[in-house]
């Protein structure tokens, strides 16, 4: 079975909610909406204090070449447009909605009948993707519509469908794929219209063997479309080691995945353009996996954007009296939680919680060399070396060393026997490496 | 507010690897080599290594507690390690307090005065031996017979590798050799037993394959290429045709001397050895060469012990230059 070639490990799956059906979640009482769930610049508000919103209704316009739209997730009053803290720890700008029952924009189809209308042209598809204020759903939350639109002179050839869900301990991709397996092959097929190429892969690990047979019995030869059981390692879901794994092209240093002709999309994102397309529905919901081992009724919720995850966490019976550690997203690249108040985004794939006992780190202990970390790393960096190299402020060498490659995935920090917080000090690193090439390419351009 | 969290980064599970599984994992290893040399040596091999892991241990604690002043770290099971090994660096009637001398080259000088486990550039019971074999060369290089199980009063007689060096004496059967039924230092003898001690660290993910299957390999292949050359110098057993002789004689090599301990266990010490794949297999062939060019023709019968140590000094430079096989390097 197929697989990405350099490093990879293998954690605990832990995929507590793998058979739980996605429940829909209450409305939240207050939506608090970020104005900057994607990368690149945050939207624009586009409604005032006081005014009245209906769900669906744009309330932020994105701004400039990198940025999304941002819908309404309810209906209600703007009650303020102020800042908020996100899961980054940091406040940022947001718009606050009380809510007032839930009455929706009229021209959105909110009936669950399933709509094959392939009469789009590619224009109309990326147009409807962005005016849906669409995103990467997986983690990075790179708008969408700029990824069907390579840069000129750049051809894509095929789009690979991420559906691998790596993270241990998360399944809304998994239940996505399982309940709405025919919209996402719809929304592949349109997406590959909209960009377009003629071939599809859907890439899935293989520890989703129903999901597999499911989508394969859903794509036919003449679509172009072909399921891809990929064996089960992380981070397999990482952009690049999924290219290497689905059709074996190594994304070089610097370059983007178009430059080996490929597309990668979220699975969920793919749920989402079908949705924008065919139902004229931005992205105001998505699937949340709200699991932890000491959770009382762990499972899968659609829940709209900006509710709290006090409200999600609710959903799944309330916090457990041995919580240590709260995570936004999966355990190996999700962030820490201040608190509950932190609103959902466009790109909140999990909340996870470990109890005390799992939550704090251990205690760090002399390197032994063991070079586990260079065998984990799937870039084929050196964690260890940078460790020591940020330690002595060397960002010459560490530029040297590659470590603008570093995907963060985690798999030093996992592996090391001496458990030394690797990725904490990459971090530091990549951050100043990452300035000093920014000032230095600044200086050519002036 | 009342909740409090821990708060820290991303990844927040860990593997559940830890330094004690790893030196753990290498002691449990050598149990089976360990039983061939008491088998073998009997009471000799026990006080040996007792004495030479008791005195490590000891000899580590005293210097992080009152020299050092830090957390003693003994229970992480490097300290055992290092006795064990340096124990199978020995001759089993060895005067005890040149056992303690070595322990103390071994840990005091090998490890401790770089700051302890992880910082040392050279395989701690190498340096203690290296050291013992420059200090004493006489006791050093005086192994009793195998099943003289005593202490103190064991008669004594060549090694293999000294009688195919030299060209005399009975030398042992091939399959005597790979059950440990020859003279020599404790950890020796019992190829076997050391091979069954590397599959299990392989098994385990303790090491890779690349150290011990590339010096093995590098040590066959040069042998025999001697032994071709010149047939009438390099030869261990007669077999009747110049190629069949070259082939035993490599085959000999591959199982004598401290060539197994060395390629799965001493090679291998995470620390001394480069951090990269293809560092490793340089590091590897550096050994496997020079084993046997000392072998052949150097003063000693045996090379291994030397072999590693200059390697281990080359590791800085391997780890400078050699890297990894980067994702994306080779371009289609």
């Amino acid at each position: 079975m197929k697989s990405f070639s350099i490093g990879g490990i293998h954690a605990p799956e832990n995929k507590l909610t793998a058979d739980k059906a996605t429940v829909t979640g209450a409305l939240p009482s207050q939506a608090v909406v970020l104005l900057n769930q994607h990368l690149g610049a945050p939207a624009t508000p586009v409604v005032a204090k006081g005014e009245t919103v209906k769900t669906g209704q744009i309330i932020a316009k994105a701004s400039g070449m990198i940025s999304a739209c941002i819908h309404a997730p309810v209906s209600g009053k703007v009650l303020k447009i102020d800042e908020c803290v996100d899961a980054s720890g940091y406040k940022k700008p947001a718009i606050y909605i009380v809510r007032e029952g839930d009455e929706w924009m009229e021209d959105i189809d909110r009936t669950d009948t399933f709509v094959d209308r392939f009469d789009w042209t590619p224009e109309q598809i990326r147009e409807k993707i962005a005016a849906a204020g669409i995103t990467g759903m997986g983690g990075a939350g790179f708008p969408t519509h700029v990824k069907l639109s390579p840069p000129p002179g750049k051809k894509a050839e095929v789009l690979i469908v991420n559906a691998v869900e790596c993270e241990p301990y998360l399944t809304a991709d998994h239940r996505l794929m399982l309940e709405k397996g025919r919209e996402i092959v719809m929304g592949l097929r349109l997406l590959m219209k909209g960009v377009g190429v003629t071939r599809g892969i859907i890439a899935i690990e293989n520890n989703k063997k129903d999901a597999i047979a499911y989508m394969k019995s859903l794509v036919s030869a003449d679509m172009g479309i072909e399921v891809v059981a990929l064996k089960v390692k992380y981070p397999q879901g990482g952009e690049k080691q999924l290219i290497d794994a689905a059709i074996g092209r190594q994304v070089p240093s610097g370059a983007l995945p178009v430059d080996v002709g490929a597309i990668v999309q979220n699975v969920a994102t793919v749920f989402a353009a079908y949705e924008a397309v065919q139902k004229n529905k931005p992205l105001i919901e998505r699937i949340i996996t709200v699991t932890g081992k000491t959770l009382s009724a762990p499972g899968n919720f659609w829940m709209r954007l900006g509710t709290s995850m006090q409200e999600v966490m609710d959903m799944a019976g309330g916090l457990p009296e041995d919580a240590g550690k709260i995570i936004g997203g999966g355990p190996m690249m999700g962030k820490p939680l201040v608190s509950l108040t932190v609103p959902m985004t466009k790109g909140s794939s999990g909340l996870l919680v470990l109890p005390n006992l799992e939550a704090p780190r251990k205690e760090i202990r002399n390197c032994i060399r063991c070079a586990k970390c260079v065998d984990a790393c799937p870039m084929g960096l050196e964690p260890y070396l940078f460790m020591t190299l940020t330690q002595h402020e060397e960002w010459d060498k560490l530029e040297k060393e590659r470590i603008m490659d570093c995907i963060e995935c985690g798999c030093c920090t996992f592996s090391c026997p001496s458990t030394r917080p690797l990725l904490d000090y990459l971090r530091i690193g990549k951050q100043k490496v990452g300035g000093i090439i920014r000032a230095r390419n600044q200086k050519k351009v002036g | 507010m009342g909740n409090k969290f821990f708060v820290s980064l991303a990844p927040h599970i860990h593997g559940g690897d830890s330094i004690e599984k790893k030196m753990y994992g290498v002691l449990i290893a050598l149990l089976p080599a360990l039983a061939v040399s008491v088998y073998v040596f009997g009471v000799g091999a026990l006080v040996v290594t007792g004495i030479s892991v008791l005195s490590c241990v000891l000899f580590e604690y005293v210097l992080q507690r009152f020299v050092l002043k830090v957390q003693p770290t003994v229970t992480d099971g490097s300290a055992i390690l290092t006795g064990l090994l340096l124990a199978f660096n020995l001759p089993s009637n060895l005067p005890f307090w040149i056992i303690l001398i070595g322990a103390m080259a071994a840990i005091g000088i090998g490890k401790m005065s770089f700051g302890g486990l992880g910082n040392n550039p050279f395989n701690p019971a190498i340096v203690g031996r290296v050291f013992l074999l420059i200090s004493f060369p006489s006791q050093m290089t005086t192994w009793p017979n195998a099943f003289e199980r005593s202490y103190v009063d064991a008669s004594t007689g060549a090694t293999p590798l000294d009688m195919v060096k030299n060209h005399f004496g009975d030398l042992p059967s091939f399959s005597e050799l790979l059950m440990g039924q020859s003279g020599g230092s404790l950890g020796e003898l019992g190829a076997l037993a050391l091979l069954l001690g590397g599959l299990f660290m392989l098994y385990r993910g303790i090491i890779t394959w690349h150290i011990p299957v590339v010096i093995l390999l590098t040590a066959f292949v040069s042998a025999f290429c001697f032994s071709l050359l010149a047939p009438e110098s390099f030869y261990a057993y007669q077999t009747g045709s110049s190629l069949g002789n070259a082939l035993a004689y490599a085959g000999f090599h591959l199982v004598s001397g401290g060539m197994m301990l060395g390629a799965f266990f001493m090679a291998t010490d995470y620390v001394t050895s480069p951090m990269t794949p293809r560092g490793q297999l340089l590091y590897a062939f550096g050994i496997g060469l020079i084993t046997i060019l000392i072998r052949v023709f150097g003063a000693y019968p045996e090379g291994m012990s030397f072999a590693i140590f200059l390697m281990n000094g080359v590791t800085p430079l391997i780890n400078t230059y050699i890297k990894p096989k980067r994702f994306g390097e080779v371009r289609k």
